[in-house]
């Protein structure tokens, strides 16, 4: 067995070199043993294997072949991330368990009891947190996230709190500590079996005084302290890192020469060496920053490799600062910070996500590896050199001075700040300085030729870390709690405080100059003239540069309203409160940290009310579902190549649903894409329209079968409809009749057309089409439960899906969605697949129709111009011969509809003629669409209500009037509400 | 302390300016300073063009809706108090000021919201309107944003913040869709440096 061990750990050896894996890598040895203690498990085996494999080489062709060697490394990191990313799974299981114990506080017990079990097995620990692997992988990851989404506002808001505390806290820490604990040894209270002398306790005090970022974080961010006190501790541990770091390489240098040796000179230096660590380090990291920015600009045309530049750059930033010896953190916290703006603005809205994931799963997995290796760590016997004199005296001064420093900083810092940190934050920051993984990884780094004590502070080290994360991890939230410290909202602004704060800051910087002040607010002012005039040029795409921030952010907003409106499948759309989370968030609506989260929750929790409306399903319904879902399945497939590039983020959280919403929000926002562009070139269109009527009808043909037959039966609803219709147009003052007429005076024009081209398709198609096509007759979506199995409170419902004085909003919300920046190509299936979406889409329009004034050639003008959008997009379903016409129609908006022409184009050609394919299509729209419609189907309706004003409306009536010329009567009757 | 007292007597109801508006001497002598600085010609009081002088606020988009909340309705001068008055306005709320003083203090969030508002509202009607609204969005965002990007905006604004549906934001309205923000805290300048 010795032996055996022994040739693992031969080859091991050679692997060890690579450095990044040795601490997984060694692993393989530790597995044998334990293998050979158990008996029973795999990776024994392949410890085994391992050493035999030459006598297998030896023989004759092997079918089978055992390469345990080969891939032995990265199997090994593979497994850890995996038992890491289990155990977090299982720490989460019990909700309340988490909210009361912080997960590092759990990782670091299963770390204890895993390196308990290895230890028990192998006599010997065989793993430690070894600081290659962690400053050149686990801490990156973790700090370029933290600093790529650091908020940038309120970091330098408080810029000079972070670096008070940083820069002479930490120094303070470091002296005090240092001092104290020399003193303490001069007295005795520390054992004489620790060898270490002024120098050695200093070094000591550096290593152990600085906060940790890692543990901070963990801790801090289950806790939702107010962003103020988290930014402020947070801020100080990242920046303090350059402190930490020379303080580090100084005492290193000093202990190395002997302290006898040290000439002043050396102090001078140490102290240049300081600022040159920091600075250089924060140099370092805003060139990345602006490299950064500046390659974002140009990467139009691949968005594939977008994110991929952001982790690149960021990480390169770290390790050039390490490369010249600066501080890496601060380098790449403010590679991070400096960069986010442009880089978020550059890329597309999909490498945002991409980027936003990775690097939270990257970070998490690396602080979930350093907290389970922490633990492990800390079992072992070479570590064990115990002085309860020197951990009982390190514990109490850093806790001391930490406390001191925090108050005699804070009491000089309210002097000058605008708003003082009051005694509670005062309490909480002093609590909160958790020390963590780089004081452990900086003390395993210690030479203990040099350092003759290395192992007591070892030893010292783990257990301070192991006091302040789990002690003071475990405690500071009932303290908080407690202490009643003000919790972080955690909510979007709404746009109105986005408005106001703006001009908060106008005004502000406005009155300080009034008042011949320089203060924050002037160099504030200053810096973003310097952004807005010079580096936002060089940084920004031109087309981002035109982009105001308040433009943005209103259009983030919408996209949340529209996104979680969709999420929740128009269930939660009961009342006018919860329609719009942003607007409702004046009433507490929840919002999450992150998306998943936030996905997750809203398509359960926020809808309570519906809910109950929801689950009044039927069989009917049930089999209505089934339906739906097999449609969407197997309609989904044309699609399927470009969908599983999507579906890494997606896919995961809800199937199905999930990727319905998927293809209603791309679909919603390709169709925004194209009203937009639409919108903007209106008189263009005008021109075209003539051309467009002829077409028009075409497109109607196809789809009207489609939504009469889904819609078979909505007589229950129209009354609703109605109703509600009557309240809004007393409210809203619009008049019905005027849209009605000019709804009419688009149709007119179609049906002639219409009867030319597609006459035989159009009159037979929705004769027959109830009959001829049972699937789509029968499967009135899950989510038209309502109105299909016609319990008549859920019809109501469903007319009050959006409130129709949240309409405006709810357009507003599916515009913005014309922001989101896709570059792929759409699918064209899908285009065909959901005219619904189109509907819903052509929502968007009304924007600039609501600000024209009400006259029905405005109405017209939008009417067909989202027409014509609608028409071209789709083309591909019409057969060749119109082509010509939608030519036209084409190049008008190529410009910015470019990407979905060119991937529409190739499957137009197959899919154009075939009519066939159409009514599947209609089919699968009547199936696939169904997340789509809740929000959609109200919309219309209230829209009626709401008149002239609101053209799209009108133009969605048009539709819905639409086919009555050319088919039979009862549907023109549900016309309305089909839509 | 004690040349400030000496100065302060140049200065017209210093003591009642402290008094009223919390600001210590030191900072009402540094504002009478800069009040005589910015009186170019010295005749106490201040004139639109005076303010129009300061470099800085020339850049500021809505500098002169800043200069106008100076000025009393039907005034075109300003003298030192009103000056001061309005200065006052961003100072820290002063929990203890608030309680005993019967004239609600220029540092409540109420006043401070008060001042912002009328930025806002140039007719003094009580309500910011639509207009009025995009009036001020357009001067923030100047020509970066389209006509149609600002009407949504104010759209969203007002239909957000609008609880009456009077299309229009009156100050009820204004102050409960900021709420959530620390007037306080956000309307404040340090007076110090």
């Amino acid at each position: 067995m010795t032996a055996h061990a022994g040739s693992v750990r031969a080859c091991l050896a050679v692997v060890l070199e690579v450095g990044v894996v040795c601490v997984l890598v060694s692993f393989s040895a530790a597995s044998d043993p334990v293998a050979a203690a158990a008996g029973t498990q795999d990776p024994g085996d392949g410890g085994s294997h391992a050493g035999g494999e030459e006598h297998h080489h030896g023989g004759g062709y092997r079918v089978v072949q055992w390469e345990w060697s080969y891939v032995q490394t990265p199997y090994i990191i593979a497994i850890w991330l995996l038992v890491a990313s289990v155990a977090k799974i299982l720490f989460h299981l019990s909700q309340r368990f988490t909210t009361v114990v912080p997960e590092s506080c759990m990782l670091i017990l299963l770390g204890l009891v895993l390196g308990g079990i290895v230890l028990v097995a192998n006599k010997k620990q065989l793993y430690q947190l070894e600081p290659a692997l962690f400053f050149l992988f686990l801490l990156p990851t973790i700090v370029g996230d933290a600093g790529y989404f650091m908020p940038a506002r309120l970091f330098f808001d408080n810029l000079g709190a972070i670096l008070t505390y940083a820069v002479v806290g930490t120094l303070w820490n470091a002296f005090c500590t240092g001092f104290s604990l020399y003193a303490a040894r001069m007295l005795n209270v520390i054992d004489a079996k620790v060898q270490a002398d002024l120098m050695d306790f200093l070094l000591f005090g550096a290593l152990i005084s600085a906060v940790d970022p890692v543990a901070v974080l963990a801790v801090f961010e289950e806790v939702h302290v107010n962003d103020t006190l988290f930014i402020i501790v947070f801020g100080e541990s990242l920046v303090n890192d350059a402190v930490t770091v020379v303080l580090y390489k100084v005492y290193i240098s000093f202990v190395e020469v002997g302290p006898e040796n040290v000439q002043t000179a050396d102090y001078f230096k140490g102290v240049a060496s300081f600022l040159i660590v920091s600075i250089g380090g924060t140099l370092v990291g805003l060139v990345f920053a602006v490299i950064l920015g500046f390659i974002t600009r140009f990467t139009k045309n691949v968005r594939i490799i977008e994110p991929l530049f952001v982790f690149l750059l960021v990480y390169l930033a770290y390790l050039t600062a390490e490369l010249f010896s600066l501080s890496a953190i601060l380098s790449m916290t403010f590679c991070g910070i400096g960069a986010n703006k442009y880089v978020e603005a550059n890329i597309s809205q999909k490498s945002r996500t991409t980027v936003k994931y990775t690097m939270k799963t990257l970070a998490s997995i690396a602080e979930t590896i350093i907290f389970i290796f922490l633990g492990i760590s800390a079992v072992d016997k070479t570590k064990w050199a115990w002085d309860t004199g020197l951990v009982s005296c390190t514990l109490v001064f850093i806790l001391v001075f930490r406390a001191i420093g925090v108050i005699g900083q804070t009491w000089v810092l309210n002097r000058f700040r605008l708003v003082p940190l009051d005694k509670i934050d005062q309490v909480v920051m002093s609590y909160g300085g958790l020390r963590g993984a780089v004081a452990f990884a900086l003390v395993v780094l210690l030479d203990a030729e040099h350092v003759k004590a290395k192992d007591y502070f070892v030893a010292t080290t783990i257990i301070v870390v192991f006091f302040t994360v789990m002690f003071q991890g475990l405690t500071i939230k009932p303290l908080v709690n407690w202490l009643k410290v003000p919790r972080s909202t955690s909510r979007k602004p709404t746009i109105n405080e986005e408005i106001h704060e703006r001009a908060f800051d106008h005004i502000l910087t406005a009155v300080e100059d009034i008042a011949g002040l320089q203060g924050y607010h002037h160099w504030r002012d200053k810096w973003e003239q310097f952004d807005k005039n010079y580096l936002s040029k060089l940084l920004l795409r031109k087309s981002v540069y035109r982009k105001s921030e308040l433009w943005e952010a209103y259009q983030k907003i919408n996209i949340r309203d529209a996104i979680s409106v969709i999420d929740q499948g128009g269930n939660v759309l009961t009342s006018a409160r919860l329609s719009l989370p942003s607007m409702a968030s004046r009433a507490s609506f929840p919002e999450f940290t992150n998306v998943t989260n936030y996905l997750r929750e809203n398509g359960s929790g926020v809808c309570l009310d519906l809910q109950v409306i929801d689950n009044v399903p039927g069989a009917k319904v049930e089999e209505d579902t089934e339906t739906h879902h097999f449609l969407a399945g197997n309609l989904y497939k044309p699609r399927r190549r470009y969908q599983s590039h999507y579906s890494r983020h997606f896919m995961p959280l809800g199937e199905k649903e999930r990727q319905d919403r998927e293809v209603f929000q791309r679909n919603m926002k390709y169709r925004m894409e194209s009203s937009k562009s639409t919108r903007h070139k209106r008189h263009k269109k005008e021109r075209s329209l003539k051309k467009r009527r002829g077409s028009d009808p075409k497109e109607d043909s196809t789809e009207r079968p489609r939504r009469n037959v889904s819609w078979h039966d909505k007589e229950p609803v129209m009354v609703p409809v109605d109703s509600e219709d009557d309240k809004h147009s007393e409210a809203e003052k619009e008049d019905d009749e005027g849209i009605t007429f000019v709804a009419q005076k688009v149709e007119t024009p179609k049906p002639q057309p219409k009867t030319d081209s597609a006459a035989p398709q159009a009159s037979s198609s929705p004769l027959a089409s109830p009959p001829s096509r049972p699937l789509s007759l029968d499967t009135p979506l899950p989510w038209k439960g309502g109105v299909g199995s016609p319990p008549p409170c859920v019809s109501l419902e469903a007319t009050k899906i959006i409130p129709v004085d949240l309409q405006r909003a709810w357009n507003q919300s599916i515009s913005s969605l014309e922001s989101i920046s896709s570059p792929p190509g759409p699918p064209p299936a899908a285009e065909v697949v959901h005219p619904r979406v189109g509907v819903l889409a052509r929502l968007g329009t009304p924007r600039p129709a609501s600000y024209t004034p009400s006259t029905s050639t405005s109405v017209f003008f939008s009417t067909s111009s989202s027409q014509l959008v609608h028409g071209s997009f789709l083309f591909p379903e019409k057969p060749p011969k119109e082509e010509e016409e939608e030519e036209e129609e084409e190049e008008e908006s190529s410009h910015e509809l470019q990407p979905l022409m060119s991937t529409l184009k190739p499957p137009s050609s197959a899919a154009a003629s075939a009519s066939a394919a159409a009514s599947a299509s209609a089919a699968a729209s009547a199936a696939v669409d169904p997340p789509v419609v809740p929000p959609l189907a109200p919309a219309p309706a209230s829209a009626l209500g709401q008149g002239s004003k609101k053209n799209p409306r009108v133009f969605l009536r048009s539709l819905v009037s639409a086919p009555s010329p050319g088919s039979s009567e009862p549907r023109s009757s549900r016309g309305p509400t089909q839509l | 302390m004690g040349s400030s007292k000496s100065t302060l007597q140049h200065i017209p109801n210093a003591q009642e300016l402290i008094q009223e508006t919390g600001f210590s001497p030191a900072h009402i002598q540094r504002l009478y300073e800069r009040f005589d600085l910015l009186d170019r010609d010295q005749m106490g009081r201040l004139r639109v063009p005076d303010f129009e002088a300061i470099q800085e606020l020339a850049e500021n988009p809505i500098g002169d809706r800043i200069i106008g909340a100076f000025f009393a309705s039907g005034k075109d001068t300003v003298d030192f108090p009103s000056f001061v008055r309005v200065l006052a306005h961003f100072q820290p709320t002063d929990a203890n000021r608030s309680r005993d003083s019967a004239p609600e203090p220029y540092t409540s969030p109420n006043r401070k919201l008060r001042f912002a508002f009328q930025l806002y509202d140039q007719d003094r009607d009580g309500k910011i309107s639509r207009a009025e609204l995009l009036q001020v969005l357009q001067e923030m965002l100047g020509l970066q944003v389209s006509d149609e990007q600002l009407q949504s905006i104010a759209e969203r604004a007002i239909q957000e913040a609008d609880l009456d549906q009077d299309d229009a934001i009156s100050f009820e309205e204004f102050k409960q869709s900021l709420e959530k923000v620390d007037i306080d805290q956000k309307m404040r300048i340090g007076f110090l440096s």
